[in-house]
């Protein structure tokens, strides 16, 4: 207990110690010190994670309390912090990927100033402290302070070049999107105190709890859960922000799609499994709402030409996946892909950062080509990171993807073919996007051309251990059907129970496995074919225009919600405010001066003569009272009626 | 005694202020004693006190009565800590007969102590108009072009709700078994259910006017821009608690059937108010002006929090006062450099602050995460527990007043944009440092705001007397 109560907190720190370090040194220390600092602070806080980590292998979950938040009328948040089996994973994916996107973000952003390089790690450093206490919270309202915090993160991250309008208006959308799925969470923990009374887990997540909620209470709580984990995840009708979102500098793409931010609303439901296991109506609304998602995203994704928006597309549409899992009450496997899903989205949006580098900031494909040569560490780990994505076996999201459909087709068939539709999607566009990039011709510019170069250790060794990993991290999962045990499984039935028996004979799981492998398989090669000679001019059907233009979503909700109520806005302003509201007020007073005139009082706008008023009215009052002027008597004839 | 104090300090600065008509040293001498009267605010929270009970108007029945529980002091350590920072912070302002100016501004203190500690009706009428006579003088003389309109406007409006809050008063003597003004009589003071109803319109609408609530909040916009930005630190930091405290103080205790007879009503316009006040901010060039309706929105809601007469949101109320005042105050200042450097309120014209003055541009960030209540500042522990009241209530009014939420977000993060973010505008460009003065107080203020937000409990025990008393009977 004691030793878990200081590692905690050196976990937590650590990370907040480096936020201070660079934010409030950034005009002192050399850059130099700041990366070394920044990314020292993320990697003491992984080792103590794993520290963590075993103590709860041998241990168990423990939790620990430093001091009470809120005590105050008969509610009580303390500032509890859990390390179970599920927050222990999600540490070491927080701190690990955390730690390679530090180091790697030390080479990747030389060119800024020291200030500036210094903000940026601070933020960065304080994105990771968020995304740990929203994991090792104890409580809902814990939690939510670093829910919201990541919000925060993300809108001075994605803002980070503050100078360009486009930039902060993506991180303000990032951040109102997230406020409104954040006042869905708001209310469900309004709803779960008034309820029962506490948001601590281990008082709310509890077959008693259950017992005392109505199956509406429960629908309304997860409900509102889920639209919070919406806004945080991006999903339908949420999403629009994450796209834009690669306003930021690119490892902090890396960061917000991969380890941090937007797998929170995974944690939360899975962390919420008990009360959303209890209502169908929730659940049949997660799984349609991650499918559709899924599905939307991915379309986009086939038509996109920018190399870091084919990859946010794919990020939504990955997310969209673990919500189908979450939707059908495979929580094991929605957390196996957060894991797998982490490694290869970080690989793959930080070796589009090598690329980016090496192409001095050009972002669209349809310029690059033939880097395979050029930039060859690049080229292989982005390549393991496609297979990975694409569900090729035996890389890793094959195993977690696989699960994951496995389950949704115990649910409903319908899931598993549009499932399976998307991931023959997801592996038509990433071999398209790395046909394009890597393979045929360079396309860019010869300037461009000589300038090509491997990016430096410090870029190279992150890809290479997430490579690493994207290929083998499946091997924490592997099912039973192939001789596997399944340890994440295992490791979560303490949060999520025992995993759920499909009822799926080994044939028939077999035949799913191949159908869907098969299908990715003919979809990557195809993709391959087709782009090796050839890239994708602007779209010329209408489905492809719709698909290029994002389903014209953007301007969906400008018209149909931002303009209208910017209108709506104005309308009070100029109108009501000024006019009706002021207007009464103004009337009621140029009729007081008329009458004023009317009796001849004296009138020259001076405030004294208002202040010698007041006083000779005070008086004139205090005589009537002490004379019993028929004023009261009236007063109290009228109120004793 | 220390209760007198805060009566006696700043009166005496005041006078003394009078006589002293080099600039400098009267802003000292204004720094100094306000300095005197926090010192004497932070001892007050750790001893125990006594009412202070003199005869003062015996043929009236009236006496004077000082008394301090955790609402009064809450206020108290929040008018003594808001006057010093603002003498410090616009030190560098400047202004024709400063001392002058600096003493009404001291009498306006000594008048807001006396409002949040007096226990006799007629001596809060009495600290009450002492409060706003001051300002109405340092509106009209030192305000900006439309000032003598405005001021006008603002003190007709004020002051047809004191009289309003008089006659109720008298009302209410007049009902009570000894003709006293002391709060015990008026407590005891038998009044039938209408009775009630007409006590509480008459302070009602004294107190909506004050703070102010939707649909009495035009003179606020227009005064808050007129005013120099000193006065209106005060107005927003700490008068419009006045209106909020006379309903927990006042209201609430004496007309109690009235109160619970009204709430839904109230909740319903306060959430109105909020809402309405939100769009509007949307929409505000005039930072000045955005200030005015983002705090209207802030204010609707402690007083639906309020109304809704439970004590979790009552117990939020209590310290967003106090939190409010912090996070306002350094809104006001930040403003305050940037139109006194710059010469302009417009948002259209300034950008860049970031790259010009980074300091200065990450203390607004800092405050305006306050302005959107994000957790771990202060705002945040207030405005989850008045939220949590509201839900209690009725959820779908949580729902509604939390649509603010989002719209803070928006009307918050755009002027936080125009302000600091984008090219340098040529306003902005023309930027120095902002004065050490200035400066210090913000981030002292910052951290006050984080640090009672990491931990609030200091405030709760210290405001806990004050919500037994409410709910004890």
């Amino acid at each position: 207990m004691g030793i878990m109560k200081i590692l905690i907190a050196f976990i937590l720190l650590w990370p907040l110690a480096g936020f201070l370090f660079n934010g409030l040194g950034r005009n002192y220390w050399s850059k130099k010190v700041i990366a070394y600092k920044a990314t020292g602070y993320i990697v003491a806080s992984f080792i103590a994670s794993i520290f963590a980590f075993m103590y709860v292998q041998d241990h168990g979950a423990v939790t620990v309390h430093y001091f009470d938040f809120i005590n105050a009328a008969s509610i009580k948040i303390p500032f509890d912090f859990k390390v179970d089996a599920l927050s222990a994973l999600f540490l070491l994916v927080i701190t690990g990927v955390g730690s390679l996107i530090h180091l790697y973000s030390s080479a990747y952003m030389k060119e800024e100033a020291a200030p500036h390089y210094a903000r940026y790690f601070s933020y960065l450093n304080l994105f990771i402290f968020s995304m740990l206490v929203l994991v090792l919270g104890d409580n809902y309202v814990v939690m939510f302070i670093g829910w919201e915090g990541v919000g925060l993160c993300s809108y001075l991250l994605i803002g980070y070049w503050f100078t360009n309008g486009n930039y902060n208006y993506a991180a303000k959308k990032a951040f109102i999107m997230n406020r409104i799925g954040d006042l869905g969470f708001l209310l469900a923990i309004f709803w779960i105190i008034v309820k029962l009374g506490s948001v601590n887990y281990s008082e709310v997540l509890t077959a008693d709890s259950l017992a005392k909620l109505s199956s509406a209470d429960i629908t309304g709580i997860t409900l509102l859960l889920f639209v919070g984990a919406m806004g945080k995840s991006a999903q339908i009708p949420l999403f629009t922000w994450l796209p834009d979102a690669m306003a930021g500098p690119t490892p902090v793409s890396a960061l917000i799609h991969a380890a941090t931010m937007v797998t929170a609303g995974i944690y939360m439901i899975t962390r919420s499994n008990l009360l959303f296991s209890h209502s169908e109506l929730t659940q049949h609304v997660i799984a349609i709402i991650g499918i559709s998602t899924a599905l939307l995203a991915a379309t986009i994704a086939i038509k996109q030409n920018d190399i870091k928006k084919v990859l946010a597309y794919s990020t939504v549409s990955q997310l969209g996946y673990m919500f189908l899992g979450l939707g059908v009450g495979a929580y094991s496997g929605a957390v196996f892909h957060v894991i797998t899903h982490a490694f290869f989205k970080a690989l793959l949006f930080l070796g589009a950062g090598s690329v980016i580098h090496a192409m001095h900031h050009e972002q669209d494909i349809r310029k690059m080509g033939g880097l395979k040569s050029k930039l060859p560490i690049t080229h292989i780990t982005f390549l393991i990171g496609c297979i990975a994505i694409a569900g090729v076996p035996p890389f890793s999201g094959f195993f977690s993807k696989d699960e994951i459909l496995a389950a949704a087709f115990a649910k409903s068939p319908i899931y598993w073919v549009l499932g399976v539709i998307g991931a023959a999607m997801t592996a038509f566009y990433m071999f398209r996007l790395y046909t394009t990039t890597f393979l045929g011709k360079f396309r860019g510019t010869a300037d461009q051309e000589n300038h090509l170069h491997e990016s430096p250790l410090a870029m190279t060794l992150p890809l290479i251990l997430l490579a690493i990993a994207s290929a083998l991290a499946g091997a924490i999962g592997i099912p039973e059907i192939m001789g596997g045990h399944h340890w994440l499984s295992h490791q979560l039935i303490p949060i999520v129970g025992e995993p759920i028996e499909l009822g799926l004979s080994h044939s028939l799981e077999w035949t799913l496995i191949a159908v869907s492998v098969g299908i990715a398989l003919v979809a990557l090669l195809w993709a391959i074919a087709i782009y090796k000679k050839k890239t994708d001019e602007a779209p010329n059907t209408v489905v492809g225009n719709f698909f290029y233009h994002k389903w014209r979503i953007d301007e969906l909700y400008n018209e149909a919600i931002v303009y209208p109520l910017n209108r709506f806005a104005g309308f009070l302003k100029n109108t009501i405010e000024k006019h009706v509201i002021d207007g009464a007020v103004n009337g009621a007073g140029k009729l007081i001066q008329y009458s004023a005139r009317k009796v001849r009082l004296t009138q020259n706008g001076q405030v004294g003569y208002y202040i010698l008023f007041m006083v000779t009215g005070i008086i004139v009052l205090f005589l009537l009272w002490f004379n019993d002027v028929p004023i009261f008597i009236f007063f109290n004839k009228l109120t004793q009626n | 005694m220390i209760l007198v104090s805060f009566l006696f300090v700043p009166i005496l600065a005041a006078l003394l202020l009078l006589l002293i008509k080099d600039k400098k040293n009267a802003q000292w001498t204004a720094i100094i004693f306000s300095g005197i009267t926090l010192v004497l605010a932070c001892q007050m929270l750790c001893t125990n006190m006594v009412d202070f009970d003199k005869s003062w108007l015996p043929n009236l029945n009236s006496r004077f009565t000082l008394h301090a529980d955790g609402l009064s002091k809450i206020l108290i350590l929040l008018t003594a800590i808001s006057f010093p920072a603002i003498f410090i912070a616009t030190a560098k302002n400047n202004f024709k007969q400063s001392n002058i100016f600096l003493s009404l501004m001291l009498f306006t203190q000594a008048g807001l102590m006396g409002v949040f500690m007096a226990g006799d009706a007629l001596l809060f009428y009495f600290f009450w108009e002492l409060a706003l006579i001051p300002v109405y003088f340092l509106c009209s003389i030192w305000g900006g072009e439309k000032r003598i309109a405005i001021t006008f406007k603002f003190f007709i409006y004020t002051f047809l709700g004191s009289l309003l809050m008089l006659v109720g008063i008298l009302f209410l003597n007049a009902h009570t078994a000894d003709h006293s003004f002391s709060m015990q009589s008026f407590l005891h003071a038998n009044l039938t259910n209408g009775q009630q109803a007409t006590g509480f319109v008459l302070f009602f609408i004294a107190f909506a006017i004050k703070m102010p609530l939707f649909p009495f909040h035009t003179w606020q916009p227009d005064t808050y821009e007129q005013s120099p930005t000193a006065v209106t630190m005060v107005m927003s930091a700490v008068m419009v608690k006045m209106g909020l405290y006379g309903i927990l103080r006042w209201l609430l205790p004496l007309f109690p059937v009235a109160f619970m007879v009204h709430t839904h009503f109230m909740v319903v316009l306060s959430v109105i108010g909020i809402l309405y006040a939100s769009f509007i901010a949307i929409r505000q060039d005039d930072m000045k002006r955005f200030i005015a309706y983002s705090s209207i929105a802030h204010i609707g809601l402690m007083n639906a929090a309020i109304f809704t007469h439970t004590q979790i949101a009552i117990q939020g109320a209590l310290i967003q006062l106090f939190s409010h005042g912090l996070n306002v105050l350094g809104l006001w200042i930040v403003a305050d450099i940037i139109e006194q450097q710059t010469g302009t309120r417009s948002l259209q014209q300034m950008g860049g602050l970031a790259k010009k003055q980074p300091t200065l541009a990450i203390l607004l960030v800092g405050f305006a995460l306050a302005n959107i209540a994000m957790p771990l500042t202060n705002a945040f522990v207030g405005e989850f527990l008045m939220f949590n009241g509201l839900f209690l209530l009725n959820p779908w009014m949580a729902a509604f007043a939390g649509v603010s939420v989002v719209l803070a977000a928006i009307y918050t993060l755009n002027m936080v944009q125009k302000v600091a973010y984008g090219e340098v505008s040529e306003k902005i460009n023309t930027m120095q440092a902002p004065y050490k003065g200035a400066q210090a107080v913000l981030i002292v203020l910052l951290i006050l705001v984080f640090a009672t937000g990491v931990y609030p409990q200091p405030l709760f025990t210290l405001t806990a007397d004050t919500l037994q008393q409410l709910f004890v009977k």
